[in-house]
């Protein structure tokens, strides 16, 4: 399995929660959709729409948790027959971090899911930058950033 | 589901003793002393179960019946039930497996 970063620090914890959790896809991304690293993904284009969704379904929980005058949702699972979806956000020093996971309930359970996330967004905290401002990405740029992030994505 | 822990916890040498869901590795019920983490345990227990389910399948031996895990310092013993969930207990290594078992085998039928 493709395990890669456009954020370098995030891919030793990324390898780590992928093959203890045995996750078969994970995003990890910033609440606007930008994605930091990929693993199980094949296609660009697969990795655009979960990130778009991702950011979607915690966008519109968070404001579900503003209207019930609640914190916003810790983590949302949807387990289907065969694969769960685990979606999660954390705080690091250069903002917040969303983590999506499928997993396949042959091979993993949402326990283990959780039970590895705990490590992983305890391993990506001390691993994150500290000091430095996240680069901003303008409108402008926006279609080359995303253009040289898939580039990384997937060794291109 | 608390008596059904009791009766296993008050067995001398038993740490803790927790009901968990075998399909997503969660929590039904616990009873543990201090430093034993129910959520790690939970996880990694139906993780085992369902790769030591294929493994008794593929070798054509049928659902298990009760585990007995040895470690340097104690011992992790489980039962599936029928209903899906898991009655595990952590206990120091002397403890009395037979009688563990027996009691984990009648948690089993109470939770089924």
């Amino acid at each position: 399995m493709t395990t890669r970063a456009v954020e370098n620090w995030t891919l030793a914890p990324l390898t780590d929660f992928v093959r203890e959790a045995s996750a078969r896809l994970v995003l990890l991304m910033t609440p606007a959709g930008q994605v930091l690293a990929q693993s199980g993904f094949s296609r660009a284009v697969d990795v655009m729409s979960a990130a778009a969704l991702g950011a979607a379904i915690v966008a519109s929980t968070g404001e579900l948790a503003k209207q019930l005058r609640q914190a916003p949702f810790a983590a949302l699972n949807h387990q289907g027959h065969r694969h769960g979806i685990f979606l999660s956000t954390f705080p690091i020093e250069r903002g917040t971090v969303v983590v999506l996971a499928v997993y396949d309930l042959d091979v993993s359970s949402l326990g283990l899911v959780q039970l590895f996330y705990e490590q992983l967004a305890t391993d990506l905290k001390a691993a994150s930058p500290k000091g430095s401002v996240p680069k901003q990405v303008l409108a402008a740029d926006f279609e080359r950033e995303l253009s040289e992030s898939l580039n990384t994505l997937f060794g291109r | 589901m608390n008596t059904a822990l009791d009766l296993i916890t008050r067995v001398r040498g038993v740490r803790g003793a927790m009901l968990v869901s075998a399909e997503d590795g969660l929590v039904i019920a616990e009873q543990l002393m201090e430093g034993i983490k129910g959520s790690a345990v939970a996880a990694l227990a139906a993780s085992l179960a369902g790769r030591l389910r294929r493994a008794m399948e593929a070798a054509g031996l049928g659902t298990s019946v009760f585990w007995h895990l040895q470690a340097d310092q104690g011992t992790l013993l489980v039962v599936p039930a029928a209903s899906g969930i898991l009655v595990v207990a952590v206990a120091e290594a002397d403890v009395n497996i037979g009688l563990v078992r027996l009691e984990l085998l009648r948690a089993g039928e109470a939770v089924a």
